[in-house]
């Protein structure tokens, strides 16, 4: 279980968490939703190590990953899909996949698990020789998923998959999420898509100006009537 | 599977060409001819702009040292390859010099007339790369935080001041101030050149084709994501670094030899230039096009082009034909060049991928 406790970071004199507690257990798909600035994603790049906290902890299985260097972050298990796609736009998609194996060493594994995230991602397969600039926006975030399941997490992060994709790429990329779920990894989403964000989620945190203000299931949060007002578009009477 | 051998037996069969023609010319043609000449010189430019490219091209450092660590490199080469016997002549302001001793007569020593020579000059031109090594580590610890033209300046900054660190007259007993270090010996002919180009080639090659090159080329596309799946930027960064200046510093020593004096005034910025001219014009990300750039550059500026300079080009008497015009049509070239290859001759391109398609062969029968 990913364990987050009275988690605080400022950058310069921005207080942009201001202690926050959540908790990711293992096989569950746990959402983060909020506006713009309320935190979502530094609390993201801050349990994979990018962003150093001013207080709290994070703990992955009782195991202490704040402070640590980002490699032994993603060696106990815990990886990201960092937010905008971000591929390597001049690598090939197989090498992308390889890039996301760079600390693994056992080669068999590795062979393994691009077989893995073809059958995921069978586009991914038939396009492995192509540069992964040249794929479309879909296609580019289905590689960015896979290249985060390459060094075989057991938390994944995933930072507004949904991000600047049409409707019906969105569904497609959230029927991935839970089929990668149900193989048994841990995902933590942080979404603006809050509808499909919490119709997809085991449990679900509101997040607004650095800290939670709601939690719940995904299911509760979505009959919630001020999240309906604030994410989801109620209809004003 | 039986595809890619077919590209890798041709591609193969292509460098084997090109290597009997070196020794070919090294048969047919005294030392001294233009054409052997010019073979040297662009394997020289070749390793270079490789290791530029390595650089600037797989890793997306800008960085513009690459003519001060040839400088070490150089330096290192004559410093311990002049014999004995001709010290007190090269250093005759500097009472014959600090170093007392020569690697090719050591080795010569040890190992026997043949081969002593040549593995001392080896020596020489590993010392040479090591060095320039050592100093672009040390370099590297602060000018690696800055990024693009930042580190563009500082690097540039940094080959100037060496240039005149190694003209300073206190250093005279090693680098003999200004004067010229000459009289050390030269590998051999073009086929020499050619195997061990192509040698420290190979090795880039394989470094680039590794899990350390896919690093690099990581941190070139996306440094977030790449630090993101575990990839120590300031590590890679830094390696990449010293891996390119080790093999400028092999190219500079390379180069000492080719041109048999040394002296820190040549290895000006324009230097530097020169080579980033190849390397984008054969492509950034492509060994092959700054090996086939280097080529055609050295080629047609100090041969083939000539004759603008001295009156008669292809037959054709003019008056404007004078010093300098070979410069201007050369500018123009490249300017033709950059407008009708846009990510260079070789884009990101290299040999075996021209065998992918079947259109492309006459291109390569000129890579020579």
């Amino acid at each position: 279980m990913l364990k987050i406790e009275n988690l605080q970071v400022a950058y310069g004199g921005i207080q942009a968490l201001r202690g926050i507690d959540l908790e990711v257990p293992d096989g569950k798909i746990v959402t983060l939703i909020g506006a713009n600035g309320a935190g979502k994603s530094t609390t993201l790049r801050t349990i994979s190590g990018l962003v150093k906290a001013k207080a709290g902890s994070i703990t992955y299985d009782g195991q202490e990953l704040l402070g640590k260097p980002i490699n032994q972050i993603l060696e106990a298990g815990v990886a990201q899909v960092p937010e905008g796609r971000r591929v390597f736009a001049n690598l090939t998609v197989l090498e992308n996949l390889k890039a996301g194996a760079y600390l693994r060493k056992d080669k068999d594994g590795i062979k393994k698990d691009i077989q893995w995230v073809y059958e995921l991602f069978p586009r991914l397969e038939e396009r492995s020789w192509q540069l992964a600039g040249t794929l479309s926006g879909g296609e580019q975030q289905m590689l960015a998923v896979g290249r985060g399941l390459m060094s075989r997490p057991k938390v994944l992060m995933m930072d507004e998959p949904s991000l600047g994709l049409a409707p019906l790429v969105v569904q497609g990329i959230f029927d991935i999420i839970r089929e990668i779920n149900k193989q048994g990894v841990t995902i933590l989403l942080i979404e603006q898509n809050a509808n499909m964000a919490l119709k997809t989620a085991d449990i679900a945190y509101v997040l607004e100006t650095g800290r939670i203000t709601l939690s719940g299931t995904g299911a509760e949060l979505l009959a919630n009537e001020s999240v309906k007002e604030a994410y989801l578009g109620k209809k004003r009477k | 599977m039986k595809k890619t051998n077919r590209e890798t037996i041709i591609t193969a069969a292509v460098l084997l060409v090109v290597l009997i023609g070196a020794f070919a010319l090294d048969a047919a043609l005294p030392s001294y001819h233009i054409a052997i000449k010019v073979v040297k010189k662009a394997c020289v430019y070749s390793l270079v702009a490789v290791s530029m490219n390595l650089l600037n091209g797989f890793t997306g450092l800008f960085s513009l040292g690459q003519a001060g660590f040839m400088l070490l490199g150089a330096y290192s080469y004559a410093v311990l390859c002049i014999p004995v016997a001709k010290r007190a002549g090269v250093y005759q302001y500097f009472d014959g010099g600090l170093v007392q001793f020569s690697l090719p007569e050591i080795f010569s020593g040890v190992l026997g007339g043949t081969v002593g020579p040549v593995v001392g000059m080896l020596c020489a031109l590993l010392v040479g790369g090591l060095i320039a090594a050592l100093c672009a580590y040390l370099i590297g610890l602060p000018v690696l935080r800055l990024k693009s033209d930042y580190l563009a300046i500082a690097t540039l900054g940094f080959a100037e001041i060496l240039r005149a660190f190694f003209q300073w007259n206190a250093l005279g007993p090693l680098t003999n101030g200004s004067n010229l270090l000459k009289n050390y010996p030269d590998l051999g002919g073009a086929a020499a050149y050619v195997i061990l180009v192509g040698l420290f080639i190979a090795v880039i090659l394989l470094l680039v084709n590794s899990t350390y090159g896919r690093a690099f080329m990581a941190i070139r596309d996306d440094e977030v994501a790449a630090e993101a799946m575990g990839i120590n930027l300031a590590h890679h960064k830094r390696l990449a670094f010293i891996i390119s200046s080790f093999f400028a510093g092999i190219g500079g020593g390379m180069l000492a030899m080719y041109m048999g004096t040394v002296q820190a005034l040549s290895f000006k910025s324009a230097m530097t230039y020169e080579i980033l001219l190849i390397v984008v014009m054969g492509g950034i990300g492509s060994i092959t096009g700054s090996v086939l750039t280097s080529f055609l550059y050295i080629a047609s500026l100090e041969w083939l082009l000539r004759g603008l300079d001295s009156g008669t080009f292809l037959g054709i008497s003019s008056p404007i034909f004078k010093n300098g015009f070979r410069m201007a049509i050369v500018s123009v070239i490249i300017m033709v060049v950059v407008l009708f290859f846009r990510k260079g001759i070789m884009g990101d391109r290299e040999l075996p991928d021209l065998f992918r398609k079947k259109a492309k062969k006459e291109e390569v029968s000129g890579n020579e």
